[in-house]
């Protein structure tokens, strides 16, 4: 059981996937102009990281080691697309805002890194496990970058006023605000990891 | 089909909607390849080629397989696997006749299948130009030069962004800021430059 805790807590803050391992960086970037887009995005890819993980791993025995990649993709493939036809059919605005980052969750490096670094070699539960603990830090870390561009780029939170008085700084909202939040938080994150050392 | 029309590809894809500096797609080979020209450019061509050919392809797919047979919701997962396949077959073509050329660009090639600019053109033209409310040949023209637009967009940010790096390598950077966080920053202020573009009209 404790060995599944850690599995869990790893994906939020030691092995992080964006902040850390830098890893699926381009949905991160494009939705989080809102906190409702990232956290759409952030479910969407937990649901696709979990059930491919799980699935990966109960199958990790029939698969042939020299395709392993397509097999990979194909099954990764799938849950996008059950993902892609559930928002599409349920949340028919948010299938609008997330645009093609949806299909794009596909090539989302954590999802295959994921795959390849752990479902493949570990426990069906583990790979469970690992899959949420992933996909959480992964929302987590869109929740954080996207309440700062929203709060910066609009002045507002969930319809909120954040700082009265506060004149919106719009670029952050725009796609290089979302450039340079990342780069700022990146670095931040590396100044802690050397602190922690 | 008309040559505004071009024109219009042209330019919302390589300025006002470049791949990298406003769509986010192909962050991770950008920030990861950057640091040189050569490399940088080797990879541009490979990323310029693997997205004309495989908007070609994923058109044929589309117009002819998916859509006919009302099976589109199949598109994620038969594009993927199609420009899987086809990078795959040009690894080993490339490497079997023009050994020369595979050791240039040949490296790069693996890494395109899960570059999500290729298969982000793929799922942009099929929601642009593909249906069959285009004719015919101008849905497949319009496509491949959609593709091949994005492939110039991905290779002027590349070419700009390894030449900027290569001088930062006498700059001193704070050590925390190094490599990926000092990338992303230059590559905001490279978008707000893009960002000029926004304002033409046609």
């Amino acid at each position: 059981m404790k060995r599944l805790i850690k599995e869990f807590a790893k994906g939020i803050i030691r092995e992080n996937p964006t902040f850390v391992l830098a890893l699926g960086l381009c949905p991160t970037l494009a939705v989080s102009v809102s906190v409702g887009n990232a956290v759409g995005m952030g479910c969407a890819s937990t649901f696709v990281i979990v059930c491919s993980n799980v699935i990966i791993a109960s199958l990790k025995k029939l698969i042939p080691d020299k395709i392993r990649i397509p097999c990979f993709i194909v099954v990764i493939a799938t849950f996008v697309t059950i993902a892609e036809m559930t928002l599409k059919a349920y949340f028919p605005p948010m299938n609008r805002a997330l645009g093609i980052y949806v299909p794009l969750i596909v090539v989302n490096c954590i999802v295959l890194g994921r795959a390849e670094a752990f479902a493949s070699k570990n426990t069906v539960i583990a790979s469970l496990f690992d899959g949420i603990g992933m996909g959480a830090g992964f929302t987590l870390a869109l929740i954080l970058i996207s309440a700062i561009r929203e709060m910066m780029g609009t002045g507002k939170l969930f319809g909120l006023t954040v700082f009265p008085g506060f004149e919106p700084a719009l670029a952050i909202g725009m796609p290089s605000g979302a450039l340079l939040i990342i780069g700022l938080l990146l670095g931040f994150f590396n100044t802690i990891k050397e602190r922690a050392k | 089909m008309n040559a505004t029309q071009f024109l219009v590809i042209f330019i919302s894809n390589v300025f006002i909607y470049n791949v990298i500096l406003s769509r986010f797609l192909g962050l991770c080979s950008f920030i990861a390849i950057s640091k040189e020209t050569r490399p940088a450019l080797a990879m541009s061509f490979a990323v310029l080629f693997v997205t004309t050919m495989s908007s070609m392809i994923t058109w044929a797919i589309y117009r002819f397989l998916l859509e006919p047979f009302g099976m589109t919701y199949l598109r994620t997962i038969s594009f993927i696997l199609v420009i899987a396949a086809f990078v795959q077959l040009v690894e080993m073509v490339v490497r079997k006749f023009a050994p020369h050329l595979y050791r240039i660009f040949g490296i790069y090639l693996p890494l395109i299948t899960c570059n999500c600019a290729v298969l982000g053109v793929a799922v942009l033209n099929s929601e642009m130009f593909f249906g069959a409310k285009t004719p015919v040949l101008a849905s497949f023209v319009y496509s491949s030069f959609q593709g091949f637009c994005v492939g110039l967009g991905y290779m002027l940010a590349m070419l700009l962004m390894s030449a900027i790096r290569e001088r930062l390598e006498s700059c001193s950077v704070p050590k925390a800021m190094k490599d990926f966080p000092i990338g992303f920053i230059i590559a905001s202020i490279m978008s707000m430059a893009f960002m000029g573009f926004n304002g033409f009209r046609f």
